[in-house]
């Protein structure tokens, strides 16, 4: 029975906001991190106080740590030495298995995130301007009244219009592939396999494999938490938008090439089921935009090329050990919106994202030392994941086709990695353990 | 990330001498449970030697028909695993018998190990460590304290040879496929 009383609403529920803001925290002092913890855990909806009054309530709170962080707010040596290894080196330290080098490595993040002072991050989803305006007053109250809290930076949250559907600033189609929980209360949609057990998104639950895999101590840390890994990714909007043009010479061939980069069209319509063209209603169905498997339907490419985004973040049928892979993705955009007929202003846009998963070194580090950045996935000897992969102009594109494949050679950055951090999401009783350490 | 993927001319072999400790001390990549050992024109590989627990020969010999069975019955049951040849051996030293599993493969042991752990897990294939000296107990559920093992018994090499260097083994299968399907384009032309 999953404890959604303790839960933060995050690991189970998304929350109906159109805006947001995150606020990246450092404690100078210990007593005064913990009296910041006092007094914003009360703000932090549980799953279960979400789920009482989603429609009524106006903001959402999400609140986590760094490893630094914990130590900072005086957990002691030994509970902090119980936490997974990765976790305690930081995203940064992880870097190279990452991908995140050359343009993307820690020395380029922004907001001083990749300082080892970020110690916590407050999360704040919005339901519109006015609330978001006034949540961002009151944690400035917050942090004032507590002297030796230091706020090291913020990123403001906004959706992308049209606002009808969740997508990113190039336009696709967001949201349409996450996994289940058993016991959530959440039924899978067809084509995203049975739910999973808990443990292998949250603390103190038996996983796949029936194991509690050690939490962290001591005892009143070891539940109902998760990791979070965050990624703020640039989106170069224009580039990306030249690079289509470049590559059709119709409207039709540009929304192709868009969507072989994917394995999805914009729409969300999947290629593995619409690969000749766009099927907006396709895409928008939740009952079948996420119905289809790669094996049998699409060995060689053909429709979804191998290196394509989705094929890689998630190859179904055609990787192992799956279940054992998943990750829970929130997030959102962030930066002005760009007009379709606009040239790029040199604005900083993108995805603001976390990935959550039991397990960092199993679940996120594997998706992006694997999945995401080995260039010989599938044998595709010199790719990466095209959207969110390292790229340096040095890697290819293949598109199969019959007779003869397209190959794209020096295929550019969209995205650059602009700031990450590994952070532990604990639960309300734990939230409120922290909070009274001395 | 996977090391950058060599475009030698399969058709010249190579060989490679490799420094003491079997990393090249100026491009040590860094996998997400420490450094990679690296490609050489023998793809990568390991070799893993330990000391068997005293008088557990038979369940070598028993574990050898197993995956003989296991591999007949489902061809692809360790497809993953990306390997080339898988060697195991059995030898004595002083009186005592020591274990030695080479394996050639075509990716770093650091990407596919918790897959290799499931395969075991899951297919009743298990794995012959258990007869080894100092092996977790709970290898099945614990990963980090597998691979801690096999990277302590890792012997690296210190030359590595390629007759046709840096070829993945799909790459020599889809060769043959296409040498089959050729073959059987010139009997239809008779």
């Amino acid at each position: 029975m999953l404890e959604f009383d303790d839960i933060q609403h995050i690991l189970l529920t998304r929350a109906p906001a159109l805006t947001g803001r995150y606020e990246f925290l450092s404690f100078r002092d210990a007593a005064a991190g913990r009296a910041w913890v006092s007094a914003i855990k009360d703000k932090v909806h549980s799953v279960a106080a979400m789920r009482a009054n989603v429609d009524g309530d106006k903001r959402w709170v999400t609140v986590a740590f760094t490893w630094n962080g914990l130590r900072a707010l005086g957990l002691d040596e030994a509970s902090l030495a119980t936490f997974p290894e990765e976790f305690k080196q930081g995203m940064v330290a992880r870097a190279e298995a990452l991908g995140d080098t050359g343009a993307n490595a820690p020395e380029h993040w922004v907001g001083g995130v990749a300082s080892p002072d970020l110690h916590a991050i407050a999360m704040l989803f919005a339901r519109d301007a006015t609330e978001h305006a006034r949540c961002v007053s009151e944690h400035e109250k917050l942090v004032a009244a507590c002297p030796g809290v230091e706020l090291l930076s913020v990123l403001d949250l906004a959706a992308v219009p049209p606002f009808d559907h969740a997508h990113d600033h190039f336009g696709y189609r967001d949201r349409l592939s996450q996994p289940v929980i058993e016991g959530s209360g959440e039924d899978p949609t067809p084509g995203s396999g049975a739910p999973l057990k808990a443990g292998e998104f949250i603390l103190g639950y038996p996983d796949e494999y029936g194991v509690i895999a050690g939490p962290p101590l001591p005892d009143m840390l070891a539940h109902n938490g998760s990791y979070m890994a965050y990624r703020r990714l640039q989106e170069h909007v224009g580039e990306f938008r030249d690079f289509l043009r470049q590559h059709g010479d119709s409207p039709e061939e540009q929304e192709l090439i868009a969507a072989k980069l994917m394995g999805r069209w914009r729409s969300g319509a999947p290629l593995a089921l619409s690969p000749d063209k766009d099927d907006p209603a396709l895409g928008a169905d939740m009952q079948r935009n996420n119905d289809f498997n790669y094996k049998e339907r699409d060995p060689h490419g053909y429709a979804v090329p191998l290196g394509a985004h989705v094929r890689r973040m998630n190859p179904r049928d055609t990787a192992a050990n799956m279940n054992r892979r998943r990750m829970i993705r929130r997030g959102a955009t962030y930066g002005p919106y760009l007009p379709d007929d606009a040239a790029d202003d040199g604005a900083e846009r993108g995805i603001a994202a976390f990935v959550i998963c039991g397990s960092l070194i199993r679940q996120f580090e594997f998706a992006q030392n694997v999945w995401v950045n080995d260039r010989n996935f599938h044998e595709l000897g010199n790719e990466r994941d095209p959207i969110i992969g390292n790229q340096d102009g040095t890697l290819e594109f293949k598109i199969p086709k019959r007779p003869i494949r397209k190959k794209i050679v020096g295929l550019p950055a969209f995205t650059t990695v602009r700031g990450g951090a590994y952070f532990f999401l604990p639960g309300l009783r734990a939230l409120s353990y922290l909070a009274s350490l001395n | 990330m996977s090391s950058e993927v060599k475009s030698q001319d399969w058709s010249k072999p190579v060989a490679v001498a490799i420094p003491k400790g079997g990393y090249f001390p100026d491009k040590v990549e860094q996998g997400r449970y420490g450094p990679i050992f690296p490609k050489t024109p023998a793809c990568y590989g390991f070799s893993i030697i330990a000391k068997i627990i005293p008088g557990r020969e038979p369940a070598f010999y028993q574990y050898a028909r197993d995956l003989e069975k296991a591999v007949a019955d489902q061809p692809d049951v360790i497809a993953v695993l990306k390997l080339h040849y898988l060697r195991w051996n059995l030898f004595t030293i002083k009186g005592e018998t020591y274990f030695q599993y080479m394996g050639i493969f075509d990716t770093d042991f650091d990407k596919y190990t918790e897959d290799a752990i499931a395969i075991f897990s899951a297919s009743g294939i298990s794995t012959v460590f258990e007869n080894l000296e100092g092996f977790p107990e709970d290898w099945k559920t614990n990963a980090p304290a597998f691979i801690k093992f096999a990277r302590d018994h890792q012997c690296p090499s210190f030359l590595e040879y390629g007759e046709y260097p840096y070829v993945s083994a799909d790459e020599i299968k889809k060769a043959l496929k296409l040498k089959a399907a050729f073959s059987n384009m010139l009997d239809q032309m008779q």
